[in-house]
């Protein structure tokens, strides 16, 4: 305010040129602080998924190991019958010992022949196995064959193990380090892709753990959570939003819905533990118990967005059908229905995810648990994602830390793919007026 | 239409439930019980599924308590199997399975030693147990009466440790770490005391309470159940010491070091002796009324007892169980393929 002696009409242009620079001024500030925001947001995220990627990244290979497999018939088959029950039967770990001992005959003493014994994992009999099982006529011949290693192994060669630290700091000892080298030197290491992690359920040893079981366990479980809570939900909500008239009882019960939707998680797994699998009887850690708990959970969720998208239809077009002469139920399920389902799915697609994500009301009724076998039906035990990778993350084992990171991938993958189904659903069903 | 299909596939799965209901036979082997005893018991378990005909048992991680109270709960398909426990089961809970008809065998699988540990790039310590009790009671004795812990740095308690401060990361108040922690540790440490052993004998209770209460002003901070995040906080800072279990001391050899107890490093050899200070026997129970019902519980327990799982090369011990001496486990073995019962 120091130039009120100026002119006129130049103050005039003055002050307003001044005023205008202000608010240009606050606005730009206002988008900066709006872009850091966005920014620091972005950074964040960008330092969990790389996190997650750099330690996860290499549980999708794992080192091989390849030598000569003598199929002798005195130890898978002795008495030579090709009987599938025997062939079984054999100790197919003891054929891949011979091989190592033989590649290596210097080594003779019990605790570095069981060292190196080690070097493979204690899974590689069943490939073995299965390839004997495939191929009756392998037994008696000898053949190249490439096998896991073991998770020690499997880390050194991928460099987690620091060679130059004392022998007694590292898992891997001198002589294991001179038996690798020898293998690597002949060609006879290598890392490839893991496709066991893809197919198999969990494992107590690292290299052979997947994380199909988990991943069918999710997905059986999540059918369950959306065969049951979408229809209770859109139902629920179209009674509430359209039929239901307005008095003390209906509003008594939009308000039980809104506490519904935020009481914790942990409160629906308990109710679970009581009425589904103590008075029903239903059986414990199956993804149909699971898929239940979940669904009570997400129903407040459902219900809530989906009288929002419903109130959001413009009451116009209610009118106008029903002023053509449409039944209250055809007015809804011929207009307001189809308008408001985009808002409802995405709804539906958010409580799907949170369910997604859910452990603690599965603690309760048994899901987290160590489940090998993959699950076929939904009353089979299984687990979900989460816990997977909770119990991963929860082992004593250093190579389940890649497939921590891993399963947490595969669990994004998963929630993105729920997203995108999300969004072409919408754009699908969008219309405009 | 699409409404009607939901609907009726909603039906369809209500129907299904109900039916399942109904099936009243398993096929496999449930287990619940301990996080400490679920390495192992896991580790057995995927063994017995892949070398047997038998579905592999499915282990539930509950903690000892828990697992006790479901095992107990009653006899029939429901119920779980087998339970294992990071402690020997109480007399209230024998009772309680007893009552409702259960017939207990018990099978003790080896030891764990609970080891204090801390960065590698930090020297050893060297600790005893009444140090470890005036490092982290909520009150300690001084001068003839209980004051609340003044001590704020390891050399306040004794010159001879290091000039840092007590910080020590471990376990919560539901774990079974926790519990074999302050029985074995700090109770071994308050005895030390003569006020506090003359209270002992006076008044076990009392004596208790002044023994497992651990300081609350921050020097002992709850790290909760996940072993790997202490050992990660022990990296990141070397003046931390943690608490947990010895295979995750086995596992993480190259980046942290266990402290010396009483003089004892704490080592395979010297746990399996009976030497380290700070370890306890796992168990896990069998419900006798199930074997025969639910196929494969006697191999199950056969698996465990084998030389070739829990034996002294056996493939536990690559998972840290620390086996019993041979003489025991023999007498384990025969006693679980028996089936003998638990008396108490």
């Amino acid at each position: 305010m120091t130039d009120v002696i100026a002119p006129g009409p130049a103050r005039k242009t003055d002050l307003s040129a001044k005023r205008l620079k202000r608010r240009y001024a606050a606005e730009a500030r206002f988008r900066a602080y709006g872009l850091l925001a966005i920014l620091a947001a972005v950074a964040v995220l960008g330092l969990l998924l790389s996190s997650v990627v750099i330690r996860g990244y290499t549980a999708f290979t794992q080192t091989e190991i390849a030598f000569e497999i003598h199929f002798d018939q005195e130890v898978i088959d002795p008495e030579g019958s090709r009987d599938p029950a025997t062939l079984a039967q054999g100790d197919y770990q003891l054929l891949v010992k011979r091989a190592l001992y033989e590649l290596f005959p210097e080594v003779t003493k019990r605790r570095e022949k069981r060292r190196l014994a080690g070097l493979v994992s204690s899974g590689a009999g069943f490939t073995l196995r299965a390839m004997v099982t495939d191929d009756a006529d392998l037994i008696g011949r000898r053949q190249k064959v490439w096998v896991k290693s073991s998770d020690d192994v499997d880390s050194f060669v991928k460099g987690f193990i620091d060679r130059d630290l004392p022998a007694a700091d590292r898992r891997i000892k001198d002589d294991e380090i001179a038996w690798i080298d020898a293998l690597a030197n002949r060609g006879d290491v290598a890392t490839r892709f893991n496709s066991t992690f893809f197919t198999t359920g969990d494992s107590r040893e690292p290299e052979q753990a997947g994380i199909l079981g988990a991943a069918v366990g999710s997905f059986l479980t999540l059918v369950v959570t959306l065969l049951l809570s979408f229809p209770l939900g859109v139902l629920a909500a179209v009674y509430l939003e359209e039929f239901a008239p307005k008095n003390r009882w209906t509003d008594l019960i939009e308000v039980n819905i809104n506490n519904l939707a935020a009481v914790p998680s942990i409160i629906f797994g308990l109710l679970g533990l009581a009425v589904f699998l103590n008075f029903m009887g239903l059986p414990r850690s199956a993804p149909l118990v699971g898929g239940m708990v979940l669904a009570l959970m997400t129903l407040p969720t459902v219900i809530i967005a989906a009288r929002a998208a419903f109130a959001s239809v413009p009451p116009s077009i209610r009118e106008a059908a029903l002023g053509i002469g449409a039944s209250k139920l055809q007015t809804v399920t011929h207009h307001v229905l189809p308008l408001a389902l985009p808002g409802v799915l995405t709804g539906t697609i958010i409580g799907m995810a949170r369910a997604l994500g859910e452990t603690a009301p599965l603690l309760l009724i048994g899901m987290v648990a160590f489940v090998v076998d993959i699950p076929g039906s939904l009353s089979d035990p299984a687990t979900v994602l989460p816990v997977q990778i909770y119990i991963w993350v929860d082992s004593p084992e250093r190579a389940f830390v890649a497939k921590t990171g891993a399963a947490i991938m595969v669990l994004l993958a998963f929630l993105i793919a729920m997203n995108a189904l999300a969004v072409v659903l919408r754009k699908r069903f969008e219309r405009r007026w | 239409m699409i409404k009607k299909t939901l609907v009726a596939a909603v039906a369809a799965a209500l129907t299904f439930s109900a039916a399942q209901a109904f099936a009243q036979s398993r096929s496999q082997i449930r287990i619940v019980g301990s996080s400490t005893v679920f390495p192992f018991s896991t580790a057995v378990a995927e063994q017995f599924g892949r070398t047997t005909n038998f579905k592999t048992p499915v282990v539930e991680s509950t903690g000892s308590g828990g697992g006790l109270k479901l095992f107990c709960a009653g006899v029939g398909v429901g119920h779980p199997d087998i339970t294992n426990s990071s402690r020997r089961i109480k007399i209230s809970e024998f009772e309680k399975c007893t009552k409702v008809g259960i017939t207990i065998t018990e099978v003790k699988i080896g030891f764990d030693g609970i080891v204090l540990a801390n960065s590698k790039s930090s020297p050893p310590l060297v600790l005893t147990k009444k140090q470890i009790y005036q490092a982290l009671a909520k009150e300690v004795p001084m001068g003839g009466k209980m004051v609340p812990n003044p001590y704020q740095k390891w050399s306040d308690i004794d010159p001879s440790l290091p000039n840092a401060k007590i910080e020590v990361l471990g376990p919560p108040p539901t774990s079974g770490t926790r519990d074999a922690f302050v029985e074995l540790a700090m109770e071994g440490g308050a005895k030390g005391f003569d006020g506090l052993e003359a209270l002992r004998k006076a008044d076990k209770k009392a004596f208790k309470a002044a023994a497992h209460a651990i300081r609350e002003d921050g020097a002992y901070v709850e790290a909760g159940e996940n072993d790997n995040l202490i050992v990660q906080k022990l990296e990141a800072n070397p003046n931390a010491i943690g608490i947990f279990g010895f295979s995750f001391l086995d596992q993480n050899a190259d980046k942290i070091q266990g402290a010396l107890i009483g003089g004892v490093e704490p080592s395979f050899e010297n746990i399996a002796a009976g030497e380290y200070g700070i370890s306890r026997s796992m168990y896990f129970y069998v419900k006798k009324e199930h074997v025969g019902v639910i196929p494969g519980i006697a191999e199950y327990v056969a698996e465990f007892t084998s030389e070739k799982a829990s034996g002294e090369e056996g493939y536990l011990t690559d998972k840290g169980l620390i086996p019993l001496p041979a003489a025991e486990r023999k007498t384990v073995r025969s006693g679980a393929m028996k089936l003998a019962p638990l008396t108490m």
